[in-house]
């Protein structure tokens, strides 16, 4: 008996181990050790911080890091304001099948590739498009207005692609939450305001820093959406470490530039679980 | 406010005319790439130039519909190759995961389960990258000590399919964790009375009780997989699937074409979610 659940633990771990350690432990060592070193000649390598040098040398790469990750925040910012009444309405205003119909249509931007969705902003913000028409035809605007390419539409793309991964977990916590507790915070003598404050947002604390944790790492990992919404000044930093990776091949310098991106996210992902008192496993699992 | 709690009238119309809004705002895109599909022009803009089908069926230049477009045709089935192959894989996995995790208590199982986490946690990107890094490496060594050229090492669909797996898995081990979490063990140990051997009372009585959540697993990691774009970008080679092959096209300016090719995935893929909430409803 003790033998069997031994052997059934190892003939599980297995794939795990094998999972973690090939696809991600691995492959991240290797990444560090090829972002430490620098050609000296052909074929021939020796290790240094040549790399990092490089990235904090040159003002481009360094506005571009860090014009990602404010925008990143502020585009998680936004979708949690935006979504917040949004998910509050379809948890405790809406009933019955108004509330799942509701919820359904909130999940099905997600069903469709973000390829379609940004598209569609194309379609809607550049010149010759729907809005652009819409304001000509109002009379709002005299000739053809362009919408596109610029930090604006950089950040609607970011709000819609991400709106989801905010408002699921923003209405799954404020699901649980009774109405009994709502109605005591105004017998008590509080107003709309403070309610919010003392009691909704503090029971959706989870839901708040799971979303905001998940369309963070969204947004900062994004590549189609600055790359088709954002024009030639508004770079992002994964357009850095493709051009590095495939159009240079300076794989050295690429995966430097890497290794940043998962040390900025993976701090800013700790100073929130901080901040909040939230583990990894109970936002997340 | 919550409805038992009485308000003024201008404030819950208010509060309706904007979450009406924000339906508007997260249907908007999706409708405006629908509707040019049907626009019988060179450009997915305005003017509307009158209804056609020829984005779909339309056999001669310019207008090459979607079911003549064989470039199109092509990565929409290298797309179905990699996410059946991902999905699969990755049910297996999790499948196990979600077993490890629920039923053994060992040294070190929490810091296993954050490491199982991770993958959430980090940018699809560097996952790319890291993966092209290790396994070229590998691939370089091969070829340095034995001469040996292992063709799936390189870039191309079998290290898609390994990059898409690295992070799919997670998901797929939540999704069947949480169910297993549910599962009463009263009914194993029922069936172990009745004379079922281990394997068989999972095979019989557990497994069957998962079946919902697997199958959930799948979809999810079949669509995923599917519409994945940042982790493919680095890892793919020579034959692209669909989003990486409709990126290429959208770069070089777009056409109808790619409306009538988003409207069948819109449809494809709201046909799978409705599958899979129907059956779930069932289970």
């Amino acid at each position: 008996m003790q033998q069997e659940a031994k052997l059934g633990l190892i003939l599980l771990l297995t794939p795990l181990l094998l999972w973690l350690s090939l696809l991600i432990v691995i492959p991240h060592i290797d990444l560090l050790l090829v972002s430490l070193r620098e050609r000296i000649g052909v074929g021939q390598y020796q290790i240094s911080f040549a790399n990092y040098l490089t990235f904090f040398t040159e003002p481009l790469y360094v506005v571009t890091f860090v014009r990602t990750a404010v925008m990143s925040i502020v585009a998680t910012v936004l979708t949690l304001l935006i979504g917040f009444p949004v998910a509050y309405y379809i948890a405790k205003m809406a009933k019955g099948r108004t509330q799942s119909a509701l919820f359904l249509l909130c999940l099905v931007p997600f069903w469709v590739s973000e390829l379609v969705r940004t598209f569609g902003w194309m379609i809607l913000l550049r010149e010759t498009g729907i809005i652009s028409n819409l304001l000509q035809h109002v009379g709002l605007a005299q000739g053809p207005v362009e919408m596109l390419y610029n930090d604006a539409a950089i950040m609607v793309g970011l709000v819609y692609t991400s709106m989801l991964f905010m408002v699921v977990p923003l209405v799954t916590t404020l699901e649980s939450l009774p109405d009994e507790v709502v109605e005591a915070g105004y017998d008590l003598g509080g107003n709309g305001l403070s309610v919010l404050r003392e009691i909704i947002v503090p029971h959706a604390m989870p839901g708040i820093v799971s979303g905001s944790i998940v369309v963070f790492m969204l947004c900062l990992g994004n590549y189609l959406t600055p790359t088709m919404l954002g024009g030639k000044e508004s770079l992002w930093f994964t357009e850095l470490i493709y051009s590095q990776f495939i159009v240079r091949f300076n794989w050295e310098l690429g995966a430097a530039f890497g290794f940043l991106l998962l040390i900025l996210s993976s701090v800013i992902v700790w100073a929130m679980l901080r901040l909040t008192g939230q583990s990894l496993e109970k936002t997340m699992g | 406010m919550i409805p038992s709690i009485p308000q003024s009238r201008l404030l819950t119309t208010a509060y309706k005319a904007y979450v009406t809004l924000f339906f508007l705002f997260l249907a908007l895109p999706l409708i405006v790439v629908a509707a040019f599909a049907f626009n019988d022009s060179q450009f997915p803009s305005l003017p509307w130039e009158g209804f056609t089908w020829s984005w779909f069926f339309g056999s001669e230049r310019p207008m090459i519909g979607v079911f003549h477009e064989r470039s199109i045709l092509r990565a929409v089935g290298t797309s179905v190759f990699v996410a059946f192959c991902v999905s699969a894989l990755s049910m297996v996995v999790g499948l196990t995961n979600a077993f490890l995790f629920n039923r053994y208590k060992f040294r070190g199982q929490s810091l296993l389960y954050v490491f199982m986490l991770l993958p959430l946690v980090i940018p699809g990107i560097v996952l790319g990258i890291s993966i092209l890094v290790a396994t070229s490496r590998v691939a370089n060594g091969l070829w340095d000590g034995f001469q040996w050229d292992v063709e799936a090492l390189r870039p191309g669909l079998w290290l898609v399919i390994l990059g898409q797996f690295s992070f799919i898995t997670t998901i797929a081990t939540l999704v069947i964790g949480a169910r297993l979490q549910k599962f009463d063990r009263t009914l194993e140990e029922a069936a172990l009375n009745l004379g079922a051997g281990h394997l068989t009372a999972i095979r019989t009585v557990t497994l069957p009780y998962l079946a919902p959540a697997m199958i959930g697993a799948f979809v999810v990691a079949f669509l995923m997989s599917f519409e994945n774009f940042n982790t493919t970008l680095m890892l793919v080679g020579s034959d692209a699937p669909l989003t990486i092959a409709m990126f290429d096209r959208l770069k070089e300016g777009s056409t109808p074409l790619l409306n009538a090719v988003s409207l069948l995935l819109m449809l494809g893929s709201s046909l799978l979610a409705l599958l899979m909430i129907a059956f779930q409803r069932k289970g």
